[in-house]
């Protein structure tokens, strides 16, 4: 297994330097450029010269690259164009607000979707699985922006009962209730979508599972159909679950982009979108390399996983 | 020897789609104490469903919809769910066809033996680990510390017979229903398994209802034999009356059909022309009519009912043919009721 894991954790070094290679390639193909963003409109064309040799920005995009390439190995992310503040600074405090949102939604979604899933299961084309089903469709199609102006205006204009947006109140001291507060639409809008996706999986795969000749032999011992379900049953179907799971986890970093923006949640994805729009290209780069370094160890993990929940699969 | 399970003119309907479907249609037999029956029969003719229906263990569609099955002077045809628990596992137990996808495969053998253990016999998890060490090394296991803690994909399909076995005699059951526990298994492993059922047996007095379409495995193993042809029982008698003297026009067809050893080299084995009439369009009158050499105008109206024939051995047969054994037989009986 340790063996199996050093061996992935190797791998994924040429696979990370192949992501660094293509996003900054792809970052470049892009019109407009940063100086364009940071001076002021009135500059004269040398003054925009100056500035681009100041920031390296005239040399060739392989010569950038590897300057940028040759930083990162050292552990330096660059400077914002943007703020001229250190990347890394600027990603750390935006890290924990995603982490936050995400963190609460993927686990408000999973403890709706399980039960619901395994219910579903269990009472096969009755209403109530019509009802999960059909919600679960809704939580899948609605577009995240869609579903959060619906929350905003319903919620937050109308009732009044939780604030529009943003982490915590302007001016205020915070405090967690405060936080708990502004949690709640987004979460309510993350959630819908995650938790409409794993019922199908917890549902679909618990159903394969029900139907097994095992099964059969606990109940014969006498079994509750509690622990049929929760202990024979659910552990057998958690492999599509692990993976659904694994597919989420980079969700964490990188995934409530719309969601951010429409309730201008302090968090990756909304810093995403500033640094798309201010050409803010060190601070996209970093974003990106993060999220894939959470991509290809969610995969690690979901594979780790996979031989914990059965024992059939052995990596050696 | 006592009497421990009367079944009696069970009948079990699955609710399907195209409607009610009769599956087990009077199904009656009865079991002592430390006896074997054979419920023997061709695919599909309801021995399986016989024994789910028994153990309360047919999909959610399938229910027992008339007769009675008592065990011990309970009627498990109406027990609820609950009683059935408790009796599942502990009193009556069960092994199935398919070894290789009858264990759990994400739990270790001790997790899924020391189970029951603990839920009938409760028994401290230390217990129930030293028991079930006990159960595995009664059932033949080698190294049977170790295999305790493996998971069931590192066995052989005779070992998992043999855990099976294990599980379901660990809490001492009265009956063990084994539904054709050796048709998975290759012919030296099913020697194996039979002759540890055996053993088992006669060390524990446990009643068994087998299930099989192996007449080899029947005059190994019965003490009684029950013919099922369509979801009825046919013929029920002692295993050498059927095998010396088959009464039932199908019992025979299906005795002229083995390969015996004394055969010619060139004989062809006989077998019985026709299908087994769907369970959508069962025969009004005798459901073997279709197929029967001697079959008659009167079984195409009237249902055979299964009746006895002889005292000596309990030998009933459900065919016309015997009306006249049967009603000798009953006035015998009446004779010695006047007598005494």
């Amino acid at each position: 297994m340790l063996h199996y894991i050093i061996r992935r954790l190797l791998i994924a070094i040429p696979v990370l330097f192949g992501v660094t290679v293509l996003n900054f390639f792809i970052i470049n193909l892009a019109p407009g450029n940063p100086v364009d963003m940071m001076v002021n409109p009135s500059a004269t064309p040398e003054q925009l010269a100056m500035t681009k040799h100041a920031l390296g920005l005239d040399q060739p995009v392989w010569v950038q690259y590897f300057n940028w390439l040759g930083q990162l190995i050292h552990g330096n992310l660059g400077f914002s164009y943007q703020t001229r503040e250190p990347v890394t600074q600027i990603l750390m405090s935006h890290i924990g607000p995603t982490l936050l949102l995400m963190g609460v939604s993927l686990v408000v979604g999973y403890l709706i979707a399980i039960p619901l899933g395994i219910l579903c299961a269990r009472k096969q084309n009755s209403w109530i699985d019509y009802l999960v089903t059909g919600f679960s469709f809704f939580g899948i199609s609605v577009p995240h922006f869609f579903l959060g102006l619906g929350v905003i205006y319903v919620f937050a204009s109308k009732l009044l009962m939780f604030p529009t947006g943003s982490m915590n109140t302007l001016g205020g001291d915070g405090g967690l209730i405060d936080t708990v507060n502004h949690l709640v639409l987004p979460v309510l809008v993350l959630s819908t979508g995650i938790a409409g996706n794993m019922v199908r999986y917890v549902r679909s795969s618990m159903l394969d599972v029900l139907g097994k000749d095992y099964l059969r032999t606990a109940k014969a011992k006498g079994l509750s159909q509690f622990i049929i379900t929760n202990k024979h049953a659910l552990r057998n179907s958690l492999i599509p679950i692990i993976t659904v799971i694994g597919i989420d986890i980079p969700l964490l970093i990188g995934g409530a982009i719309v969601t951010e923006q429409v309730f201008q949640w302090p968090g990756l994805g909304l810093l995403t979108i500033q640094s798309i729009t201010s050409r803010d290209y060190s601070t996209l780069m970093a974003i990106n390399l993060l999220a894939a370094v959470t991509v290809l160890f969610a995969n690690l993990l979901t594979d780790i996983l996979y031989a914990v929940a059965d024992p059939r699969i052995r990596y050696d | 020897m006592g009497e421990l399970l009367k079944v009696d003119k069970m009948k079990t309907e699955f609710q399907t789609e195209k409607g009610t479907v009769t599956s087990v249609d009077e199904v009656s037999f009865d079991l002592n104490e430390g006896e074997t029956i054979c419920l023997v029969g061709e695919s599909g003719c309801g021995k399986s469903v016989t024994s789910l229906s028994i153990m309360h263990l047919l999909d959610r569609n399938g229910s027992i919809s008339e007769g009675s099955i008592l065990f011990e002077d309970k009627d498990l045809a109406n027990a609820s769910e609950a009683a059935m628990r408790k009796i599942r596992g502990n009193e009556i137990s069960m092994i199935f066809q398919e070894p290789m996808t009858s264990l759990n495969p994400v739990l270790t053998i001790g997790d899924q033996l020391t189970e029951g253990i603990r839920l009938h016999m409760h028994y401290s998890k230390k217990k129930a680990r030293a028991y079930s060490i006990d159960m595995l090394k009664k059932v033949g296991i080698p190294r049977a510390e170790s295999i305790i803690d493996e998971y069931p994909h590192k066995l052989s399909g005779g070992m998992r017979q043999r855990v099976m076995i294990a599980m379901a005699l660990s809490c001492k059951p009265k009956l063990l229903i084994a539904d054709e526990p050796t048709t998975a298994l290759d012919v030296t492993i099913q020697a194996q398994i039979l002759k540890l059922m055996k053993k088992l047996r006669e060390e524990s007095n446990t009643a068994i209802i087998l299930i099989t379409h192996d007449l080899g495995v029947v005059a190994e193993m019965a003490d009684k034999v029950a013919v099922m042809y369509a979801g009825q029982v046919v013929e029920e008698t002692d295993v050498f009356t059927l095998f010396d003297n088959p009464k039932h026009p199908y019992t025979l067809g299906l005795m002229r059909s083995i390969p015996h050893i004394t055969n010619p080299d060139d004989m062809r084995l006989e077998s019985i022309q026709g299908s087994v009439p769907s369970v959508h369009n069962m025969p009004k009158g005798c459901r073997f009519y279709d197929r029967c050499p001697h079959a008659m105008q009167r079984c195409l109206e009237e249902k055979p009912q299964l009746k006895p024939i002889e005292d000596k051995q309990s030998h009933s047969i459900r065919c016309f043919l015997y009306e006249k054994e049967e009603q000798d037989y009953e006035n015998k009986k009446k004779a010695k009721e006047v007598n005494s």
